[in-house]
């Protein structure tokens, strides 16, 4: 296993690589490729969560061994907390693909949907791999510009407009980071983020690290659509093709921005407590702001990105509130609980989302439009998309014994506990919100009186469109398994366990 | 001293993006940015008066700049490149789709 850490970036990077050169002469070629590859990473990945024992694994890329316990090249880090990040990339990758099959069949130029596709993932596994900062910087903009291409992939008015609004918005976030980045590099002189966080407790210089930290922020909560920084993702997630934007919201967004918060700000800087403050102040705003706005939307994709900004609240409030406690010198136990909460969330999140958007995909496909003025009664017609919408519309909402429950449930304990009141108030109003628009989303799309008047012979979708959907309907409810003993211990458990360590992950990776 | 210029220049390329209502000039503005940035890494590791890191027989001076941030530039630099292709390739498509580069006018999309 030691040395197949590099095949999560290899495998996608290659398949870009091939299906534009060999996908022209074979038909089908480019599925069957970017499917068996995003297979077979699964494959790995769940190999590695139930072989494991979630050791850490370093990867030195082309042996550049440390001279006197300082770091010269790059490492790739998989521990618990990437390869809960992997687990979620491939999963919903691969099932996103799947769906892509029927979806994609009104579109021209296949192949480059799926090096695109293919270039994405491997940006995004990079990204949650690396532990070296400037290499998260080049991951992070091949996962950035695949996306920006993807937006705008069909080529209308809407579509372009809204990546050239994300492309201005997202390079100007790459560029604070790169900042941040440079002058991570001049205070500490290394970029490897296990050595720069031995660098800075040793010789710390809080004023210069605040500033880095701010536009460390800054740079990753555009990449992430926290709230004041969010006016990009309504415009792209809801313009890209579905199977994508179910990929941008359920994946996406997390890979490069909260993930990145997560990691720099446990592991690599050390905790402190205005850094603690905003992020949670940052998740609430998140939260209560998305929520408010999704409830107006009658454009049923908006509607789902909006909700995406409030529900990634949500995971922030979490991660936050669990720095806020460890900083407090609070109860370990109820930080590791709300950092519990947060990534739990976060892969629930992934999976009700991304079954939304293919929903909403579904619909669109069926038909025609995105106007939840001009749908009803489709429940009858489309069987298998109306009950996975309904599964995850009640995910989502947190209704037991669906999945969304547990993890809000588990946030708003944490936040009890930690004598958070105004949050775990803010968090069940916000949750009475979100059912408020999912009900709404289910009752003029499929239970309304008023029949669907569009040309279109509305019919069930194809096969494969069905199947990605069943299997993440199922998957919204043995996901909250994942809460008990036994089953927790595989995949959450390690990636808690992460991020309670904060900085001794340094001492792990360079082996002080 | 010539940190405060880099300074400017990224403020300078902040404004046209903010203000310029041509998509060109904002794809401008934004190349303004990216350099300013390009320009502070490659300042980071210049030492006055060092050599470059090249190891020859009978050296004398042996303070080097740091060759890693001129890495860092190059690829920043091969990144900027697809960053403004794709801006200007998708600015390009919507002039053909609407007619015009002013902002104002490229408006379908609100919120």
């Amino acid at each position: 296993m030691d040395n197949l850490v590099i095949l999560f970036v290899i495998v996608p990077l290659g398949s870009a690589f091939l299906i534009p050169i060999i996908g022209k002469f074979i038909p089908h070629f480019q599925k069957a490729l970017s499917l068996l590859a995003l297979l077979f990473l699964c494959t790995l990945i769940l190999n590695y969560l139930f072989t494991g024992n979630s050791q850490c694994i370093i990867y030195k890329v082309a042996g550049w061994e440390a001279v006197e316990n300082v770091p010269i090249g790059i490492y790739l880090v998989l521990d618990g907390l990437s390869a809960f990040l992997l687990l979620i990339i491939n999963s919903i990758g691969f099932l996103v693909v799947f769906y892509s099959f029927s979806y994609m069949r009104k579109y021209t130029a296949e192949n480059y949907f799926y090096t695109l596709l293919c270039l994405m993932i491997a940006g995004m596994n990079g990204v949650v791999l690396t532990g070296d900062l400037f290499n998260l910087y080049v991951f992070l903009e091949i996962a950035v510009i695949a996306s920006y291409a993807l937006v705008a992939f069909g080529i209308e008015k809407d579509e372009l407009e809204a990546s050239f609004k994300y492309q201005v918005l997202g390079g100007i976030a790459s560029l604070l980071i790169l900042l941040g980045i440079s002058l991570l590099y001049w205070q500490t002189k290394t970029l490897n983020m296990a050595d720069i966080s031995h660098v800075i407790s040793t010789q710390a210089d809080s004023k210069t690290t605040l500033f880095i930290q701010i536009i460390l922020i800054t740079g990753f909560g555009i990449k992430g659509a926290m709230i004041p920084f969010h006016a990009w993702l309504p415009d792209a997630h809801s313009s890209a093709p579905s199977p994508i934007s179910s990929m941008l919201s359920g994946v996406l967004i997390k890979a490069i921005g909260i993930y990145a918060i997560i990691r720099l700000f446990y592991n690599m800087f050390a905790i402190t407590y205005e850094i603690a403050l905003i992020i949670t102040v940052i998740g609430t705003l998140s939260m209560v702001i998305g929520g408010l706005l999704a409830i107006g939307q009658w454009d049923l994709k908006r509607l789902l990105a909006y909700s995406s900004i409030s529900q990634m609240g949500y995971v922030v409030i979490g991660i936050g509130m669990g720095m806020l406690i460890l900083i407090s010198n609070g109860d370990k136990m109820v930080a590791s609980m709300a950092v519990a909460g947060g990534l739990f969330h976060l892969i629930n999140h992934a999976v009700f989302k991304g079954l939304l958007f293919l929903n909403a995909g579904a619909i669109e496909y069926a038909t025609g439009t995105r106007d939840l003025k001009q749908m009803g009664g489709l429940a009858k017609d489309m069987p298998v998309t109306s009950s996975t919408s309904m599964s995850a519309s009640m995910a989502i909402s947190g209704i037991p014994p669906f999945n969304g429950f547990f993890s809000k449930l588990l946030i708003i304990i944490a936040a009890i506990k930690g004598q958070y009141y105004l949050l775990a108030a803010l968090a069940v109003l916000v949750s009475i919100i979100t059912l408020a628009y999912f009900l709404k989303f289910q009752r003029y799309a499929f239970f309304n009186k008023t029949k669907y008047t569009g040309s279109a012979l509305v019919k069930e979708v194809p096969f494969t469109m069905a199947f990605s959907m069943i299997v993440m309907g199922v998957l919204c409810l043995v996901l909250s398994l994942l809460i008990f003993p036994g089953i927790r211990e595989i995949i959450l458990s390690p990636a808690v366990e992460v991020l309670m360590e904060t900085t001794e992950y340094s001492s792990k990776i360079i082996g002080l | 001293m010539a940190y405060i210029l880099c300074f400017i220049l990224f403020l300078v390329g902040l404004y046209g993006v903010l203000t310029k209502r041509n998509l060109i000039k904002i794809v401008i503005g934004f190349s303004i940015m990216e350099f300013s940035v390009f320009l502070f890494l490659v300042m980071i590791g210049y030492i006055d008066g060092a050599q470059a890191p090249i190891l020859i027989e009978g050296m004398k001076n042996t303070e080097f700049v740091d060759p890693l941030p001129q890495a860092m530039v190059l690829t920043a630099i091969v990144i900027g490149l697809a960053t403004t292709a794709m801006l200007l390739a998708i600015a390009i498509r919507i002039y053909k789709k609407y007619g015009t580069f002013d902002i104002t006018k490229i408006n379908n999309l609100r919120g």
